[in-house]
C-alpha cells in the first residue's frame, strides 16, 4: 500500500509545485510591465511604479522572485488585493466555506441522484422510465450551467416562489445552486451507473445470488452496485474538478460570494493578486480531490493492487 | 471519354463510402447532423437570414414579446432577437471553429512528438500536461483571459489553449498505439525516414480519434465560450453572442423571459446535437470504443 501511496503523493506534490509556478508566472505573462500591471489602467507617476517594483521584488531575477513567491505562499501570504488593499488570504478564507459548501452539496446530490437514477434506469432497461432518465441526463450534459441556473430560478423562485433567487446564508439558498452545479456530474454518473449495472447484472455471481434466494434489493445493492461503483469513483474525482470550475459560473448566477465569483470579479477589475489567489485555491482543491479519489480505490476494491 | 464517365459515375468509392456512412447513422445522429448543418448557415453567411440589423436600436419597440413581426421578440434596446440570435450563431460557431482548430494545431505536434518519439520529451510534456490539467474546466481559459484581457478574440485563444491538453493526450495515446504496429517497423525496414513515416502512416491513423475529440470538443468550446460571454469575459456588447445575450436578459427574467430563454435554448440544442453527432461519429469511426450497452 505504502509503495503506491508515496509515489502518488509525490506526484501530487510535483503538480502542486507546477501549479505554483504557473500562478506565479501569470503576472509576468501579461503583456507589459508587471509593476504597471499591478496599477491597472490608472496613470501613475514613474517613481511610484518604481517603488512598487522594488517593494515587491519585481526588479529581482525571476528565479529569486519565484523562490520568494513560493516561500510567501507556503507561509499563507498571498499579497494584498489591489482594489480593497485587504490581504487576499483573508478574502479567500471568507469565500472558501461558501464554495466548499456549494461544491460538496452539489457533489453529494450528483452522486445520490446519479446512483438512484442509474439503478432505476438499469432495472427498467428499455422502458419509458429508462428513456426519461436518459433524456434528463442528456439535458444536464448539454445545457450550459448558467442557463439551467436561470431556468431553475425562473421556475422555482419566480413562478413557484419556493426558493429565494439569490443569497447565501441558509440551506434554502443552497438548494438551487447545488442542483444547477450537480446536474452535469449527476448526469454523467447516472449514465455510468446504468451501463455498469447492466453489465454487472448479467454476471454469473448475480444469477447465483438470485438462485440462492437473495432478495432483489440486496442483489442490487450488495452484489451488483458495489461492482458497478468502481468507475464511478474515478469519474466522481474528475467531475469534482469540473464542478469546482463550474462554481465560477453558478456563484455568478446566484450571487454567492465564493471563490469563483471572487475570481470573475478580480479578472474584471484587473486585481491580479486576487486572481492568483483564487486560481491557486481552486487548482489545489482539484489536485487534492483527485489524489483522494485515486487513493480510495484500494479501500473499495481490494482486488486493485498498486504497482 | 471513358475517364470522364468513370468520374461522373456514382460508384466512386469515396462517394459510396460517404453514403454508406450516412446510412449507418442513427435517426438521432441524423437529426444532430441536420442541426449542425443549419447552424453552419449563419457561420458562412451571417447576414443572409437575419430579418433586421442585429445591432439596430429602436426605442419604440423595446421588450416586444414574440410576434409575427419579431418572431423571437425584441430586447431592452428594441433589437430584434431573431436577428441577434442568427448573428450570435455566427459568433459562437466561429468561436468553436477557431478554438478547435487552435487546439488541434497545438496538440498535433506535441502529441505526436510525445507519443511517437517517447523518451525524455514525453516525460517532460506529460508532467507539464499533468500540471496544466490541474486547472479544471473553465479555469485554464479564465487564467488565459486574465492574462490577455476580456474580448471575443482572446476568448477564442483561451478556449483553444485551455482545451489543447485534452487533445494532446488523445493524439499521444493514438501515436503510442500506432508506433508499435508492424507496418511502421516495415516502413522503417525499407528505409523510410521519420518525416515520411509520420506523414504517410502515423498521421492518417491519428486523424480518426482526432475527429472524434474535435466534434465533442466543438460542443465543449461552445459551452466554455458562451460561459465566458455570460461572465462578461468573452464577446463584449453590442456584439450578439449566445452567452452575452443570456446574460443581458437576466435582469428581465421576471417579465421578459424570451430575452434569455431563446439564446440559452439555442446553446442547449446545439450542444445536444453536437454531442449526439460526436457519439455517432465515434461509433462509426472507431467501433472499438462503442459502448457495450
Amino acid at each position: 500500500m505504502l509503495r503506491f501511496l508515496l509515489p502518488r503523493v509525490a506526484q501530487s506534490l510535483l503538480v502542486v509545485f507546477g501549479v505554483l509556478i504557473i500562478v506565479f508566472l501569470m503576472l509576468h505573462l501579461v503583456p507589459g510591465d508587471p509593476a504597471q500591471v499591478l496599477f491597472g489602467d490608472a496613470p501613475v507617476p514613474k517613481e511610484q511604479v518604481e517603488a512598487v517594483r522594488h517593494a515587491l521584488g519585481l526588479d529581482l531575477p525571476l528565479h529569486v522572485q519565484l523562490e520568494r513567491y513560493v516561500r510567501r505562499t507556503l507561509a499563507g501570504d498571498l499579497g494584498r488585493s489591489l482594489k480593497t488593499n485587504r490581504p487576499v488570504a483573508g478574502d479567500l478564507a471568507r469565500a472558501i466555506p461558501l464554495t466548499a459548501e456549494l461544491a460538496v452539496a452539489a457533489m453529494l446530490l450528483a452522486i445520490a441522484g446519479g446512483v438512484v437514477f442509474g439503478i432505476t434506469s438499469a432495472t427498467s432497461h428499455n422502458t419509458w422510465l429508462d428513456s426519461g432518465v436518459s433524456t434528463v441526463a442528456l439535458l444536464g450534459i448539454s445545457f450550459p450551467t448558467f442557463w439551467t441556473g436561470l431556468l431553475l430560478i425562473w421556475i422555482f423562485s419566480i413562478k413557484l416562489e419556493w426558493f429565494p433567487i439569490t443569497g447565501q446564508h441558509s440551506l434554502r439558498h443552497l438548494v438551487l445552486p447545488a442542483i444547477t452545479l450537480g446536474w452535469y456530474a449527476g448526469a454523467i454518473i447516472a449514465r455510468l451507473v446504468r451501463s455498469g449495472m447492466l453489465e454487472v447484472l448479467r454476471q454469473d455471481y448475480v444469477r447465483t445470488a438470485r438462485a440462492k434466494g437473495v432478495t432483489e434489493p440486496r442483489v442490487l445493492v450488495w452484489h451488483a452496485l458495489r461492482n458497478a461503483l468502481i468507475p464511478v469513483i474515478t469519474v466522481a474525482g474528475i467531475q469534482f474538478g469540473t464542478l469546482l470550475g463550474g462554481t465560477v459560473v453558478v456563484e455568478t448566477v446566484f450571487a454567492r460570494d465564493g471563490v469563483g465569483r471572487m475570481l470573475v470579479l478580480a479578472i474584471l477589475q484587473k486585481d491580479f493578486p486576487s486572481v492568483q489567489g483564487a486560481v491557486l485555491i481552486l487548482a489545489l482543491a482539484y489536485t487534492f480531490s483527485n489524489l483522494i479519489a485515486d487513493l480510495s480505490y484500494g479501500f473499495i476494491d481490494p482486488r486493485i493492487h498498486y504497482t | 471519354m471513358a475517364l470522364v464517365q468513370s468520374h461522373l459515375s456514382p460508384n466512386r468509392p469515396r462517394e459510396r463510402r460517404a453514403i454508406a456512412l450516412l446510412g449507418r447513422l442513427s435517426p438521432g445522429a441524423l437529426a444532430g447532423l441536420v442541426v449542425f448543418l443549419v447552424l453552419c448557415v449563419p457561420l458562412i453567411a451571417p447576414t443572409w437570414l437575419a430579418p433586421y440589423d442585429p445591432t439596430a436600436v429602436s426605442p419604440n419597440e423595446i421588450f416586444q414579446p414574440p410576434s409575427f413581426h419579431h418572431w423571437l421578440g425584441t430586447d431592452q434596446f428594441g433589437r430584434d432577437m431573431l436577428s441577434r440570435l442568427i448573428s450570435g450563431t455566427h459568433v459562437s460557431m466561429s468561436l468553436g471553429v477557431v478554438s478547435v482548430s487552435l487546439s488541434v494545431l497545438i496538440s498535433l505536434p506535441l502529441g505526436i512528438a510525445s507519443g511517437y518519439y517517447r523518451g525524455a520529451l514525453d516525460s517532460v510534456l506529460m508532467r507539464l500536461m499533468d500540471v496544466v490539467m490541474a486547472f479544471p474546466g473553465i479555469l485554464l481559459a479564465l487564467i488565459i483571459i486574465s492574462i490577455l484581457g476580456p474580448g471575443l478574440a482572446n476568448a477564442m485563444i483561451a478556449v483553444g489553449i485551455g482545451e489543447a491538453p485534452a487533445y494532446t493526450r488523445v493524439v499521444r495515446s493514438a501515436a503510442l498505439g500506432v508506433r508499435e504496429q508492424s507496418y511502421i517497423e516495415a516502413a522503417r525496414a525499407i528505409g523510410a525516414h521519420d518525416t515520411r513515416i509520420l506523414w504517410r502512416y502515423v498521421l492518417p491513423n491519428i486523424i480518426q480519434p482526432l475527429i472524434v475529440i474535435s466534434s465533442v470538443g466543438f460542443a465543449v468550446a461552445i459551452v466554455i465560450g458562451s460561459s465566458l460571454g455570460f461572465l462578461g469575459l468573452g464577446a463584449q456588447p453590442p456584439t450578439a453572442e449566445w452567452g452575452t445575450m443570456v446574460s443581458e436578459g437576466r435582469t428581465y427574467l421576471r417579465s421578459q423571459w424570451w430575452i434569455s430563454a431563446f439564446p440559452g435554448a439555442t446553446i442547449g440544442v446545439s450542444v445536444l446535437a453536437l454531442n449526439i453527432l460526436g457519439d455517432a461519429l465515434r461509433d462509426v469511426l472507431d467501433p472499438r470504443l462503442r459502448r457495450s450497452v
